[in-house]
């Protein structure tokens, strides 16, 4: 173990097809989850900014399924699926997205000015298009800075997974582990953070995009 | 006394917001700041406590320059009220006021006790003091702003456009106590608004602010709104700038005629002889009933049996504006003199009120 | 449902070393010496950098990219490079898991704080640390508390992974469960993580009443 090196660089030569097949599973199961919480969490957000009454339950249940441990439920799910699967993985991701982004769709509504809303309805203005055209952009940055950390979060947990046999990059983890070995479990704490740090920075990019005149701001 | 001394504030990228400032702020008075926004009066106001420091000139206070003096304990010896109060909102009315108290290690004891006597100057009820900010109305909010800048009694007031986000109501009731702490007080107070009719009303001095950071005037009300230095300052007072002096003047001065007072006893006839073509028309405590025009008295019988028309009055302290408003609503042009109790002293007609400014 | 109640009604499960209270115990010391670690991190770090506005976007990109470290990549490293023996594989993992919210609110809370206060608090004769303890910090306690809440529930979810390369903590049941097919432990274990962590979500609650002043929760809510 002594004069084991740190890592050792023919082994990422050898691998590399299995490394890019985990590294593909990772990138799907990552960004599935928070796809889909995306889909769930824009109505659900809307729904608990237009009728406040409901926000409060939703975050109850919303912090219940938050402080259940991923691999426990990724566990629980195995129970049910018989084979590790996607879903295993992505459905528990998908309510951890969904943890994220539904209180940052309510949090970007209530970001919208009232003056602003007012003046939007006092144009003429029917709710749906004031939604789409007025509040929906005025959220942006608030729903963005959700998905930045539900992104980022959900392309590490998935790593869990691995240890109910779906895990993506994670498998580099149990095979370091299992032979004593730090190379593959340092490439997949690599891989993991640099896919993640590229998925934020596009995310950054992405509000850029959006926000043109928050930029303008900026450089004012 | 706060002197400054050729202040000059420049901000990186060469915007001037005080250009080359020479002014004094006597003692015990209420100095008002005023201009347009960007004209450098809230820089001038923050540069005395040194929330920004000035790039060349000094500011002496009391003949110390303020820039020797370690900023915090500098502060803590001068009141400061802002627009938006800012209040502790972690932290009971009573604590808010005691704040300064606090910092300067007052007993715990004493310092609630002049909170307390504090909030009672202000004319807020001590019953708010267990409150938090945010169960208080905008107009009270500001009451417990200036309670805390007076907590440890400081000799000087820096109110940076304190009533500015109040509503017309209650900025007058706030500025009206303000005056009303200042006559006992005597404070030095430097005020900040870019409210001109707020400035008449408490400068004993006036400094106006020109854009670019120069001064254009310094002087007392009467004297700017009677003789503006330029163009900027006669346009900066606006368009009725003459009615305004009249505010500055108290009505006890003019000159009142009294040969158009008459009693209701008196005859038709010996009334035909006055030489008026109004009357005023006094009950027997010579308290006014109205005119009477002179020219459709009955022909025969006593002033008491005449036709009246309603008469407007002022008192002997009002302004020369009230005493114009009266004479401008009364048909006759004439507006009543009374005294405390109600009787009528004389008659001044409008012409005389103006004419009466000029002489 | 039958699981769970198979693994509660065994009385081997609730005494000695491998016992339920004596997991709990060991779940509970390891989370709250992380919790613990990542506040002294954080906290301090998130102030200064709030309230001086220098180096935010540094700190707050870092934080990012820290929440993306896997946990158990970093456990299972630790591990095979410094040997089990001491709690400190699985500490550093959790205390890079609990930075990151602590951080990031603290830091957004104290920047937040309105400058027309700080200018008053300033112009009062406040001295800097006096402005940052007496005003900023009070009044962003309630963005500073979710900050230790959210991190308290991550860090008590995740120290279930600690299990894998032999540490102790509820996650034995898990991974035990796991191993042998035994499912009951398996879920047993999920469930008592589950309601640990809402235990703590409760404590969190209850500071936020003592800690956070009536008169700023109530210009909030």
């Amino acid at each position: 173990m002594a004069e084991e090196p740190l890592i050792r660089w023919d082994w990422i030569g050898r691998n590399a097809d299995r490394i890019g097949g985990l590294l593909v599973d990772n990138v799907v199961m990552g960004l599935a989850p928070v796809a889909i919480g995306l889909v769930v969490a824009l109505p659900v957000g809307l729904a608990c900014a237009r009728w406040r009454r409901l926000y409060q339950p939703t975050v109850g249940i919303i912090n219940v399924i938050y402080s259940l441990p991923s691999l426990a439920v990724f566990v629980l799910l195995l129970n049910v699926f018989i084979l590790a699967t996607m879903p295993i993985v992505v459905v528990p991701l998908t309510f951890y997205a969904l943890a994220v982004l539904i209180p940052a769709v309510v949090d970007g509504l209530g970001s919208v000015p009232d003056p602003v809303r007012q003046a939007a309805t006092a144009m003429g203005f029917r709710p749906l298009r004031r939604l789409i055209q007025v509040e929906l952009p005025i959220a942006v940055p608030v729903v963005i800075a959700g998905l930045r950390v539900a992104t980022v979060s959900s392309i590490s947990l998935v790593s869990v997974g691995a240890l109910v046999g779906k895990g993506g990059l994670g498998h580099l983890f149990i095979d370091g582990w299992q032979r004593q070995f730090p190379t593959p479990i340092i490439v997949g704490i690599v891989l993991i953070v640099a896919l993640a740090v590229l998925a934020d920075g596009v995310l950054i990019l992405a509000q850029r995009l959006l926000t043109p005149w928050a930029r303008a701001r900026r450089t004012a | 006394m706060i002197t400054f001394e050729g202040v000059t504030k420049r901000y990186a990228g060469g915007t001037v917001a005080v250009a080359d400032l020479d002014l004094e702020v006597p003692n015990g008075e209420i100095t008002v700041f005023v201009g347009p926004s960007g004209c450098g009066k809230t820089t001038s106001l923050r540069m005395i406590n040194r929330m920004i420091d000035p790039t060349e000139g000094r500011i002496l206070l009391n003949g110390v320059d303020v820039a020797t003096v370690d900023p915090p304990t500098l502060r803590r010896g001068i009141g400061y009220v802002i627009q938006q109060a800012g209040l502790f909102p972690h932290r009971k009315i009573v604590d808010n006021v005691a704040t300064v108290p606090h910092l300067l290690r007052w007993d715990k004891r004493k310092a609630r006790e002049r909170a307390m006597e504090l909030l009672e100057l202000v004319g807020l009820d001590p019953g708010l003091a267990g409150r938090y900010p945010f169960q208080l109305s905008g107009g009270q909010q500001q009451r417990v702003g200036v309670a805390r800048a007076l907590a440890a009694d400081p000799p000087v007031l820096l109110m940076d456009e304190p009533f500015s986000a109040v509503d017309p109501i209650v900025r007058t009731s706030l500025q009206d106590e303000l005056l009303r702490l200042q006559s006992e007080l005597r404070k030095t107070i430097v005020f900040v608004t870019h409210d001109i009719d707020e400035a008449i009303k408490l400068g004993d001095r006036i400094a106006v602010f020109k854009v670019g950071g120069h001064l254009a005037q310094v002087a007392g009300p009467a004297t700017l709104l009677a003789d503006p230095a330029d163009d900027f300052v006669r346009e900066f007072l606006g368009r009725d700038r003459g009615i305004r002096r009249l505010s500055l003047v108290t009505a006890g001065e003019v000159r009142l005629r009294d040969d158009n007072l008459i009693a209701e006893r008196t005859d038709v006839v010996e009334a035909r002889d006055r030489d008026a073509p109004w009357l005023l028309v006094l009950d027997k405590d010579s308290r006014p009933r109205g005119w009477a025009r002179t020219s459709e008295l009955p022909a025969a019988g006593t002033m008491a049996e005449a036709a009246l028309t309603p008469y407007h009055g002022f008192g002997r302290d009002d302004s020369l504006r009230g005493a114009l408003d009266a004479a401008v609503l009364s048909v006759t042009g004439l507006a009543v003199a009374l005294d405390g109790d109600g009787r009528a002293v004389g008659t001044v007609s409008r012409e005389d009120l103006l004419g009466g400014l000029h002489g | 449902m039958n699981f769970l109640l198979d693994f509660l009604a065994n009385p081997e499960n609730w005494s000695g070393p491998y016992g339920i209270p004596q997991r709990v115990l060991e779940h509970l010391e390891f989370s709250g010496l992380a919790l613990l670690l990542a506040a002294l991190i954080a906290l301090p770090v998130g102030m200064l950098v709030g309230y001086t506005g220098r180096g935010a976007v540094i700190a707050v990109v870092s934080a990012n990219a820290a929440r993306a470290l896997p946990t158990l990549g970093l456990v299972v490293l630790v591990v095979l490079l410094f040997g089990v023996g001491t709690t400190a594989p699985v500490l550093i993992p959790l205390v890079a898991l609990a930075v990151p919210p602590i951080l990031v609110n603290t830091y957004e809370g104290v920047r937040g704080a309105d400058a027309d206060l700080q200018d008053a608090a300033v112009g009062m004769g406040m001295t800097g640390p006096q402005v940052l303890f007496r005003v900023c910090v009070p009044v962003a306690m309630p963005l500073i508390l979710l900050g230790m809440r959210t991190a308290a529930v991550q860090v008590v979810a995740t120290a279930t992974v600690a299990a894998f390369v032999g540490l102790g903590g509820l996650g034995r049941f898990i991974i035990d469960g796991l191993q042998t097919r035994d499912f009951s432990s398996t879920v047993g274990g999920a469930v008592l993580v589950a309601v640990l962590a809402l235990a703590v979500q409760g404590a969190f609650v209850a500071a936020q009443r003592l800690l956070v002043s009536p008169g700023v929760r109530g210009q909030v809510g």
